[in-house]
């Protein structure tokens, strides 16, 4: 599925990244804990929270992810997007809550991939 | 790509949350450049990042030491916080001491620890209470652990 898809299916605006809304993703998480997405996700490329802050940009940094996707009408403000920007994110934001916003992106293919150490 | 050593030192500032975490970013960025395997980096990065989350939260801040070599990197945290009474307990899964205003901030899961002993090829830790924590760890460029 590309980012422009899942935009799509979320209703969702792009907040930053717009150039990479081509790529293809192939799995998601969706968390508010950053150390369990550290500690339990492998190869996912997109990352739906309902968090606003630095640390989730930089946990989608660490885990080689390529979007974050912003959930229940929350936007970040320009430090957050500035620094997605400087690390080649994409910034997703969706009215969408995360159960719906998941469910909606899992439905349509976009599973969740396999977990570090299964 | 031949890899020349690098020596990085970063200032990690406990005066705010805002900032945790750069130091790993700017890490990760300089280990890109110099051509490592994309699991090496990951692995070294994320286990950076959960000790410079760590001396935010729980030690007013410290320094971050990266020795840079080509068949490996050592991290070294060093802080003068309050120390840890319990190594062995701190260790484990899920044990946090962090505050709730913390974990709204989507850390504080007791996960940090494990996950830079599960990340790293070695890691050590010397700790004393009311002196500080100095934690060490190693990352191989060869490693089992890459194909995690
Ligand atoms: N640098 C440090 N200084 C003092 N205490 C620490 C430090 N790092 C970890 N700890 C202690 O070890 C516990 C477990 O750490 P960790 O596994 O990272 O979980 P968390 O940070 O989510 O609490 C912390 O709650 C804290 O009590
Ligand atoms: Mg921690």
């Amino acid at each position: 599925m590309t980012i422009r898809k899942i935009a799509e299916l979320l209703d969702a605006e792009v907040l930053c990244g717009e150039e990479g809304v081509d790529r293809e993703v192939k799995s998601a998480c969706g968390s508010d804990m950053m150390s369990d997405v550290l500690a339990f996700v492998k190869d996912q490329a997109v990352l739906l929270t309902g968090l606003l802050n630095p640390q989730v940009i930089r946990t989608a940094v660490m885990m080689d992810m390529q979007c974050v996707v912003f959930v229940r009408a929350k936007v970040p403000g320009e430090d957050v997007l500035a620094l997605a920007r400087s690390c080649h994110l994409t910034v997703l934001a969706s009215k969408e809550r995360m159960y719906t916003a998941c469910g909606k992106l899992y439905e349509q293919g976009l599973k969740g991939g396999e977990l570090i150490g299964d | 790509m031949e890899i020349k050593p690098l020596v990085l030192h970063y200032e990690v500032s406990g005066d705010n949350f805002t900032g945790a975490g750069e130091a790993s970013v700017a890490m990760k960025r300089e280990l890109r450049q110099m051509g490592f395997d994309a699991n090496v980096i990951r692995r070294a990065a994320i286990a950076m990042y959960e000790g410079e989350i760590n001396m935010v939260i729980h030690a007013e801040g410290g320094v971050a030491d990266v020795n840079v070599l080509p068949d490996r990197i050592e991290i070294v945290l060093t802080d003068e916080g309050p120390g840890i009474a319990d190594v062995e307990q701190a260790m484990q899964a899920g044990f946090s001491t962090a505050p709730d205003n913390i974990r709204a901030l989507g850390f504080g899961a007791g996960m940090g620890l494990p996950n830079m002993k599960r990340y790293s090829d070695e890691m050590k830790i010397e700790t004393e209470i009311g002196r500080g924590t100095t934690v060490r760890m190693t990352v191989l460029a060869d490693s089992p652990k890459n194909s995690f």
